[in-house]
């Protein structure tokens, strides 16, 4: 039941784009098309998970016994960016198909703040490695429905003959708000 | 003449925000009054304005394999001074802004203006820069979180513009209204940049 509400409240009621602003910047920049989107969830899907896990050990066998938890951020950041070249590394040895398909995406995920974010909210929601690794899954499975319904439509809206001046971002931003007023709905569901 | 162009770039013209795009995360996420957006700003001005300098005194030291790690590091640091300070001087804005501040670090703003500005300009310009730009972010921060409080609360850094009325469109202060303001905000500086340019 504890999961239950941790998997519902991370995908539908706390959505990490529509309702917490965290990856907007891969959410407006990699959702022109479906298929990238979907490309960039995987990989969102992949870092995530893995980061949660790594910050989440180093945290509380770490930072916690030595009793330098200011160093969080700045650990944090070298922690993910090094995992993100790690993933990198082994994935074009061991499995190239995948590599292939996430490729391009997985250096730009370094600077997606939606994988810091859920590290350290993680950390200030005192959870424990499997509530954090659900938590983590539910999160990229939420980034993963917002950016595919929102590239669904983006593709539509290139389609529309659309004032000069709302071309590109400005539309962009407003459907992705009328997005978010629907994702308002699910509020107050756990 | 160069340096007061250099300056004022940020502000119209290449305004990190509603122009470039940049740093669209804390730009959404904390702007529910124009005062967190200014605070926010500010933070980041000075983290900028820290690690540009700093990025541009040990442009030459660091080998350019490693700058991009180096450059984190020196983010991070500045991050955490900032976290630390605000957490002691300001414990109510650094609350409202939360999560926010540990997250500048991944703000492709900063990133950004290490690599694309201060690992290739002397210290002079890279400090003007970074105050230009830092500026320019606070700028566009505080303007979206005015439009914000005053369209979803009818006040502006706090003070009421009609008296006794609080409720204004809800909205606003919410998720959407965050989304919906910044895509007019942009077209309003497309067509700010089109005239001045």
């Amino acid at each position: 039941m504890e999961y239950f509400a941790i998997v519902i409240g991370a995908i539908f009621v706390n959505n990490i784009v529509l309702a917490q602003f965290l990856g907007i910047c891969p959410y407006m920049g990699v959702s022109a098309k479906v298929s990238t989107s979907v490309g960039m969830s995987g990989a969102v899907l992949f870092v995530m998970t893995l980061a949660t896990i790594v910050t989440f050990l180093i945290y509380n066998y770490v930072l916690v016994p030595f009793n330098i938890t200011y160093l969080q951020t700045i650990s944090y950041i070298l922690v993910i960016s090094s995992l993100v070249q790690m993933v990198e590394i082994i994935l074009k040895k061991v499995s190239p198909e995948l590599y292939q398909a996430l490729g391009i995406f997985l250096p730009l995920i370094t600077t997606n703040c939606a994988i810091m974010g859920v590290a350290l909210l993680t950390v200030q929601n005192e959870f424990n490695l499997m509530q954090g690794v659900v938590f983590a899954i539910s999160h990229a499975a939420g980034f993963a429905l917002a950016i595919i319904l929102f590239a669904g439509i983006r593709e539509h809206l290139d389609l529309m003959d659309l004032p000069k001046a709302m071309r590109g971002a400005p539309a962009a931003l407003i459907v992705a708000g009328i997005l978010a007023l629907a994702f308002m709905g699910f509020a107050g569901l756990v | 003449m160069k340096q007061w162009r250099n300056f004022t770039k940020g502000f119209i013209k290449d305004n990190p925000v509603f122009i470039l795009l940049l740093g669209l995360c804390p730009a959404l996420g904390v702007t529910t009054s124009a005062f967190n957006g200014f605070g926010m700003g500010l933070a980041t001005t000075f983290v900028l304005l820290g690690s540009n300098t700093v990025v541009s005194i040990i442009k030459n030291v660091i080998p350019n394999k490693v700058r991009i790690p180096s450059f984190i590091v020196i983010i991070a640091s500045f991050v955490t001074i900032v976290q630390l300070t605000m957490e002691a001087y300001m414990p109510e804005l650094f609350d409202a802004l939360g999560l926010f501040i540990p997250l500048i670090v991944v703000n492709c703003l900063v990133m950004g203006r290490a690599e694309a500005f201060g690992s290739k300009n002397n210290i002079g310009s890279s400090i003007v820069d970074a105050m230009g730009m830092g500026l320019g972010f606070t700028l566009a921060l505080t303007m979206l979180g005015g439009v914000r409080e005053i369209l979803g609360a009818y006040s502006i850094f706090g003070i009421q513009l009609i008296p006794g009325v609080t409720d204004g469109m809800l909205v606003f202060v919410l998720a959407p209204g965050a989304f919906i303001g910044m895509g007019y905000l942009i077209i309003l500086f497309n067509y700010l940049k089109k005239k001045t340019a």
